[in-house]
């Protein structure tokens, strides 16, 4: 076994772990690891903001399925990557950070730039570890990837001080070892997810969907972390049965499919919501019961049988009793339950849902998505430019949002067609979160089209970014809906705070963002017009050597509907219809 | 806390690493389930610690409970103990006023309990007593009057109750 030290064995663990890349920031207690990668063939992204960092490697996770990757120094380095690791903890993303800490021997004497990262971070990690010992180093790094990408994924954080890193210190020195699969396994005698759905639930689930006359699926996020996608299209076509996609999982069910019903939820339309409602059998598959998804939780869907797969024990009855309640891996529960309706007879053995499908295509009819095209010369209608986008774009355009108003619509009017194309922040609600989630996308997928589509209000958290996305030549593209104002808190003001606006106009000029772009080498559009919004968006098409932005001067009053008010029932539902025909 | 069965205990075997108390406190207090009382020694082997933990079951259901804690990486094993089929044990220190002329009053109760004298001293006594918590709640009861000066509990430890069949503890390996 070759004598190393602990930063050139920290740098070769992510190399053996297939690690392509690192978004991150060097500082002092880091630097000894940051030596080694002049000569590691990982490339490193240097980012401008830790938030940054932290957001890319979700994005890349988002986009390939591989865990991301971020490292950066200790104190507010650490701190700074917080908000990154809760977003990927809510939304069961891959990640794994590194952060430098001071040496071993000042850990706990407020240090420069210590702080407690593993107590900071332990209820925003699906594990962490401060490693206090050179030769633990390549275990640590082992079990932080099989952690991160095993069971319900989530970020793992290695904090790691300087002492055992630094090739000066002897206490750096170790001998070099790969650990096997069952040394990884032995070294976690607590951690063994289950992935094989037990076969008498199996077989209970497939007779109650055989006995359903209106069920719904409901797709969640953990389709996509399953690599799901054919198997989910599997079942609803053998069962022919309509699915919902929450905003976690839009593309894992082709929008254009005959059974999508598309997004439910707070903004979800008309019939993904209500089809849920009146449903008798709701089968729960990688989706955890979100209060944006059930509204009050009592009247949620009153009389659906619920079956409920996941690979979490945790979420099994955490909101809503299952019916049938199936622990284990997407994927593989949902090829089982196949086989299992196929014993059992198939699509002949179910009862005759002709009602409910024509119950369901009345509502589509009668609520579709829908919005009021602008009068000539009035500001862009949001929903507009987004349908434009969609035209415009290649099918499986990579698309990435902030959190807001704009992200609600890009969810309505985008048509996701393939798995892996929507990235967003759905259960923390990161606002910035999609500059850097989209350079971290392209990085992932450099084949593929990426277009970021921010808020005013988001884009000036981490635009910054675009720096970084500039000098390394990441051509994203962002489509900025500036409407002046944080859209989502401006729409609950004007609907349930009697249209008193605290704290909530941003102003469309200050900052001139085309020049904002362009300070930051970007390409820089404004557009105003709906005539200008089609030859932009071609421009920006067009250009792959750098980013481009385009600012979009969209209507402010424009609200996102269909909308179920905070804690109301599901049947509360506004519409756009319902809606007008009240201020009307 | 003697009102029935509000708590329940639960036997978590955890690996011996840093921190493994911070990470089972942490998830408590973040979820908002209530402890009544939580004791954590080293066992047999040594990679692992036993903590037992007296829940609150009116805070959130058990099941819950039971299932975040196992998410815990360094949570190797959960034991869900019924306070009806378990043995349950608990020590108390306290050193109670006691001059001259009460303390063979004292003494006698004390005995009575199978309770132990730690230490004399002019005018107050420290006293051991070891038992099922409800008969320590008595003895505490008893003393109160005397005039407690200082009182110290472990909070419990438990076993799961040998029946005449196997052992009725259920095991919380989540299906």
């Amino acid at each position: 076994m070759p004598q190393t030290n602990g930063g050139h064995a920290l740098i070769k663990a992510l190399e053996m772990e297939g690690v392509e890349v690192i978004f991150g920031l060097p500082g002092g207690a880091i630097l000894p690891v940051y030596d080694p990668i002049i000569d590691s063939p990982i490339r490193h992204i240097l980012v401008r903001h830790e938030q940054g960092a932290g957001h890319m490697a979700e994005g890349f996770a988002h986009a390939t399925g591989r865990p991301g990757v971020a490292m950066v120094t200790s104190g507010p380095a650490a701190t700074n990557i917080v908000t990154p690791l809760c977003d990927a903890y809510m939304d069961s993303i891959p990640m794994v950070v590194i952060t430098g800490q001071v040496g071993t021997p000042s850990i706990g004497t407020d240090a420069f730039q210590e702080c407690d990262t593993v107590g900071i971070t332990r209820s925003v990690t699906k594990h962490n570890e401060l490693v206090t010992d050179a030769a633990d180093i390549p275990r640590a790094v082992r079990e932080a990837f099989h952690i991160a990408t095993t069971g319900r994924p989530g970020p793992v954080l290695l904090d790691i001080p300087k002492d055992i890193v630094d090739p000066k210190n002897p206490r750096s020195t170790l001998d070099w070892y790969w650990p096997s699969d069952d040394e990884v396994a032995a070294g976690l005698p607590g951690y063994k997810p289950t992935t094989k759905g037990h076969p008498r639930k199996i077989k209970d689930a497939a007779e109650l969907i055989l006995q359903s006359t209106r069920p719904v699926i409901y797709a969640g996020g953990g389709i996509l972390k399953a690599r799901a996608a054919e198997a989910l299209r599997a079942l609803a076509e053998l069962c022919d049965i309509p699915v919902v996609t929450t905003l976690m999982a839009r593309g894992a069910f082709p929008d254009d499919h005959p059974l999508c019903l598309g997004m439910p939820g707070m903004h979800g339309n008309y019939t993904a919501v209500t089809a849920m409602q009146e449903s008798d059998l709701l089968i729960a598959l990688g989706s955890r019961f979100d209060d944006r998804v059930t509204g009050k939780v009592p009247t949620f869907a009153p009389h659906a049988k619920i079956i409920h797969v996941d690979i979490d024990p945790a979420e099994l009855g955490k909101v809503r009793r299952p019916d049938v309640p199936i622990v284990g891996d997407c994927r593989l529960v949902i090829e089982e339950l196949v086989r299992a309706v196929r014993d059992l007879g198939g699509r002949e053995a179910q009862p005759d849902r002709s009602a409910w499908k024509s119950t369901i295509s009345g509502w589509q009819e009668k609520f579709p998505l829908t919005y009021e095209q602008s009068e000539p010369g009035d500001a862009l209608k949001p929903q507009f430019v987004l349908e434009q986008l969609r035209e415009t774009t290649p099918d499986d355009t990579i698309v990435v949002s902030g959190v807001g108003q704009h992200q609600m619509w890009a969810s309505q009017y985008w048509k996701f067609n393939h798995p892996y194309t929507w990235v967003n922040s759905g259960g923390l609600g990161t606002m910035g979160f999609a500059v850097p989630a989209a350079i971290g996308a392209k990085v992932g997928r450099p084949d593929r089209m990426v277009w970021a589509v921010d808020g005013d209000g988001c884009f000036q958290m981490t635009a910054q970014e675009l720096v970084t996305a500039s000098t390394e030549r990441i051509p994203i593209k962002v489509a900025i809906l500036n409407n002046a104002y944080l859209g989502m808190v401006r729409q609950w003001q004007e609907m349930f705070y009697e249209e008193r606006y605290s704290e909530v106009y941003l102003s469309p000029d200050l900052p001139d963002y085309k020049m904002w772009a362009e300070a930051m080498g970007c390409i820089g559009i404004r557009v105003e017009s709906p005539e200008e919004v089609q030859p932009a968006i071609d421009k920006a098409n067009d250009i792959d050597d750098r980013p481009v932005v385009i600012e979009f001067r969209t209507d402010s009053r424009e609200k996102v509907f269909p909308m179920v008010p905070a804690g109301a029932s599901n049947d509360e539902i506004i519409t756009f219809q319902s809606h007008r025909e009240v201020v009307q | 806390m003697s009102d029935g069965y509000r708590h329940h205990i639960l036997s978590v075997l955890v690996e011996n690493k840093p921190g493994v108390l911070a990470r089972v406190a942490g998830l408590f207090a973040r979820r908002g389930y209530n402890i009544f009382s939580l004791a954590v020694a080293p066992t047999e082997d040594e990679r692992f610690s036993r903590l037992t933990i007296v829940v609150d079951v009116e805070s959130a259901p058990l099941e819950q409970m039971v299932k975040q804690l196992f998410k815990l990486i360094h949570v190797v094993k959960i034991t869900e103990l019924d306070p009806r089929e378990s043995v349950e044990r608990e020590l108390l220190l306290v050193t109670v006023s006691a001059g001259p002329e009460i303390r063979g009053q004292i003494i006698e109760l004390v005995q009575v309990f199978g309770g132990r004298i730690l230490a004399v001293g002019h005018d107050a006594l420290t006293i051991s007593i070891e038992g099922a918590p409800d008969k320590v709640d008595d003895v505490e009861e008893l003393l109160r009057p005397y005039g407690i000066v200082e009182l110290q509990r472990t909070g419990r430890v438990a076993l799961p109750r040998l029946e005449r069949s196997a052992p009725r503890a259920r095991i919380a390996k989540v299906s």
